[in-house]
């Protein structure tokens, strides 16, 4: 699984990548959180409000710091 | 895989909730009602300060401008992030796809005023736009439109200068964003945009759920955004009603109007030239817009001033000078402030 965060470094990109780590470790997956800060990159992704929650090359959120219980379900929800 | 998830949220039922939501809704409105009664209570019966007075005037000024505009600003952030939460910023570029100039930048220019948007994202939105074949001048009105009729500007001009100046602000806020986004795409300015904008691909797939969210979870989104707008602004806004409260207090009657009066021509050109560089939030201004207006600065100049810091910031064109370049940043400047000084002078005539 690839899980990667989208955003140029504001306040809730750190605090959608604390979740999204949170959420990994309760799930007991132990992958690597990429971080893409280029406009290019986030761009492509068509993704145009950060942070952004990207599993495996599909935006999973847009714009927004779900909680913790809520990424968790993201995330088992995009492993089946 | 599957695994047990921790059951640590608990939901709750609806009833509750929707109890919740209405306790709040009467203790707000209460709250508005008693404003006033309550600060001339407390201000001018238990200190004992003379309404009259220099100090009792801006004190009182003072503590219940900030109840008035923290209440309206959280109402009004609380309601409109619920009914953003419908929108996003990638339907509103579906919408616009297919537009072509003229009326590409009436939509555009509605359409930033209900998209969410905060000017943090100014750079991915316009790539985004621009590789997804939206029109530059297009893209324009929207970047415009976005940051100056935005909900909080709107609903404080109203709360302080009533229904008539807040309705020609947001008019006149879309004219400027639609006319100013029509003029630079006229201008074929696209060589000016830095080049990988028109080379990025969009690949991946987008999943968003966000827009079919249950309403706890809409409830939920309009209460960390209330704490996160008041937690960002209440800096602007205490210095901005401070200054109110002093101008308020001790500026002598009529201090402005010789100087900045609707009989002064550069009044206008100069409050816009003063708003450029300045970055601040429309609640940190309009407190001391208001208090300037009061001491018979025209109200068209104050407009344009609020207008020029909120449109036009430094900070945002250091962002967006990632995509454009200084020729297109200076030419978008002197169009939009162009707009916004004939703005100005159409307010100080109309009025």
């Amino acid at each position: 699984m690839k899980v990667e965060i989208l955003g140029t470094g504001c306040k809730s990109c750190a605090a959608l990548e604390k979740a999204t780590a949170t959420a990994l470790e309760r799930l007991g997956v132990d992958v690597p959180i990429d971080r893409v800060t280029d406009y290019g990159e986030i761009a492509a992704y068509g993704v145009m409000s950060t942070p952004a929650l990207v599993i495996d090359g599909q935006v999973r959120t847009i714009g927004r710091v779900p909680s913790v219980w809520d990424l968790t379900e993201i995330i088992d929800g995009a492993q089946r | 895989m599957s695994v047990s998830l921790p059951v640590s949220r608990t939901r709750r039922s609806a009833p509750r909730l929707w109890g919740t939501v209405l306790a709040v809704a009467f203790a707000w409105v209460v709250g508005y009602v008693l404003n006033g009664f309550v600060w001339d209570r407390i201000v001018f019966d238990v200190f004992g300060l003379d309404p009259e007075s220099r100090l009792g005037g801006a004190v009182h000024f003072f503590v219940y401008d900030t109840t008035k505009i923290l209440l309206l600003l959280g109402g009004i952030v609380f309601i409109v992030t619920i009914l953003r939460s419908f929108v996003t910023i990638e339907r509103t570029r579906t919408l616009l796809g297919g537009k072509r100039e003229g009326y590409g930048n009436v939509a555009a220019a509605g359409l930033g005023v209900v998209t969410p948007f905060c000017s943090c994202s100014a750079v991915p939105a316009f790539i985004g736009f621009v590789a997804a074949g939206v029109p530059l001048g297009v893209t324009l009105s929207f970047l415009i439109a976005s940051p100056m009729v935005n909900e909080v500007a709107v609903i404080l001009i109203f709360g302080m200068f009533g229904f008539k100046v807040a309705a020609m602000y947001v008019g006149f806020g879309l004219l400027v964003a639609i006319v100013a986004g029509y003029v630079l795409g006229r201008m074929r300015l696209e060589r000016w945009v830095e080049p990988f904008v028109f080379e990025t691909k969009l690949r991946g797939e987008l999943v968003e759920p966000s827009t079919d969210m249950p309403w706890e979870d809409r409830l939920a989104l309009g209460w960390q955004e209330v704490r996160t707008i008041v937690g960002k602004i209440w800096p602007y806004l205490l210095v901005g009603i401070a200054l109110g409260a002093v101008i308020h207090g001790w500026a002598p009657e009529g201090l402005f109007t010789s100087l900045a009066g609707s009989g002064n021509p550069f009044a206008v050109p100069f409050a816009v030239l003063l708003g450029i560089p300045l970055y601040s939030s429309a609640a940190g201004v309009i407190p001391l817009v208001q208090a300037l207006s009061e001491k018979g600065v025209a109200l068209g100049t104050v407009l344009a001033f609020m207008m020029a810091v909120v449109a036009l910031s430094l900070p945002e064109m250091i962002l967006l000078r990632r995509v454009l370049q200084p020729k297109l940043l200076v030419t978008f400047v002197g169009v939009v402030g162009t707009g916004i000084l004939a703005v100005g002078y159409l307010f100080n005539f109309v009025i």
